[in-house]
């Protein structure tokens, strides 16, 4: 576990440095990620380890969000001025991507002539 | 014990980083409880119980957020390993569905575009402010992640949290509701939507449904940060 916990904060930190020296507008944490799945890629397997200590941090992601959930207390007054504005364009933008997510990976599918496999779920 | 005595020691207790993460903890466990003891309905999500109970706590103390927040720290703070972690869960299932890998990206980068510009576009149309509208174009990115965009581009990273967080509720509610008047049967497609629209909360609604669901939605939610934290950035440099 402490292993595991090293390689992410070794990721994390590579991924900051990377973030500050080249002025991208990616968070530190995204190229770390990206830096760790092209490592995992290369290497071809995944180390129990990491695979167990990453299981457990995901398990409770949502635990994560709370304090900046609680941030919500910073700008009760924004919300409330537009909060009409927020709450449709959430529920259109959630509608509308699910819709067109979907049709175009259906879309694509059939483009590409993919049958479902044998042994996934008949549509 | 007198309510002067109660206050002195809740003042000396917010002083400490114990007061604000083990009401973090204590808070989310409830929300936990009330959620499984509902049958893990939408609208009880567990966040959203433990924000409003911490949210309630604080106005009736009067605590200031940046004291509850000198506690809160710390779970904060794994946001990030939780971030890079993500790479994990999408090395999994990229060697699982590696024959849909470009139908999968194009999908990924259609939605996420159709996310942020709809999202964009209906805040904007209903005269929110620049700054919200850098706050909200985020808000389908699982929360690390979004926060981050937003603090890069100048919107408020923690207005950008509460909006994932609603977002991800609203998708986990209207996700079945939608394909199933589309009549989209695949479970890959249905995941993969559910994932990009809805990040972890749908991704998590999706894992109870459909197995196959649950690992397109992983997929798309991992995709989907990597997309949007680099169109997002062109994107705002056109729009915004």
């Amino acid at each position: 576990m402490l292993n595991a916990l090293t390689i992410l904060l070794v990721f994390q930190l590579t991924g900051e440095v990377i973030a500050r020296a080249s002025g991208l507008p990616l968070p530190g944490p995204v190229i770390g990620m990206a830096l760790l799945f092209a490592a995992l890629l290369i290497r071809g397997g995944l180390p129990d380890s990491l695979r167990s200590t990453a299981g457990g941090l995901l398990k409770h992601l949502s635990l994560l969000f709370v304090p900046a959930g609680v941030g919500v207390v910073l700008h009760l007054q924004l919300i409330a001025d537009q909060w009409q504005a927020i709450s449709a364009a959430l529920l259109v933008s959630t509608i509308v991507t699910i819709a067109v997510s979907a049709l175009m990976m259906i879309g694509l599918d059939r483009l590409t002539g993919r049958k479902p496999a044998a042994g996934e779920p008949k549509p | 014990m007198s309510g002067e005595e109660l206050k002195d020691i809740w003042v000396y207790l917010s002083t400490s980083p114990l007061l604000g993460l083990t009401l973090t903890l204590v808070a989310y466990q409830a929300g936990h409880y009330v959620y499984t003891r509902l049958g893990l309905f939408p609208l009880a999500n567990p966040v959203l119980i433990a924000v409003i109970l911490l949210v309630a706590l604080l106005w009736m103390t009067g605590t200031p957020y940046p004291i509850y927040f000198d506690g809160a720290k710390f779970v904060h703070f794994l946001l990030g390993p939780a971030t890079v972690a993500l790479a994990i869960p999408l090395y999994i299932h990229f060697q699982a569905v590696k024959r849909s890998v470009v139908a999968i990206l194009a999908t990924v980068i259609v939605g996420s575009t159709t996310a942020m510009l709809s999202a964009i576009g209906v805040a904007w149309a209903m005269g929110a402010t620049r700054e919200t509208l850098l706050s909200i174009a985020p808000k389908s990115v699982t929360m690390p992640i979004a926060m981050g965009i937003s603090e890069k581009l100048g919107g408020l990273p923690s207005l950008t949290a509460v909006l994932v967080l609603l977002t991800g509720i609203a998708g986990a509610m209207l996700a079945t509701w939608t394909l199933n008047l589309l009549r989209i049967k695949d479970w890959r497609a249905r995941g993969l939507a559910t994932g990009i629209a809805a990040h972890g909360i749908g991704t998590a609604r999706a894992l109870q449904v459909n197995e196959v669901a649950g690992a397109f939605a992983s997929l798309g939610m991992g995709l989907n940060a990597l997309a949007t934290a680099i169109l997002l950035p062109l994107l705002a440099s056109l729009f915004l």
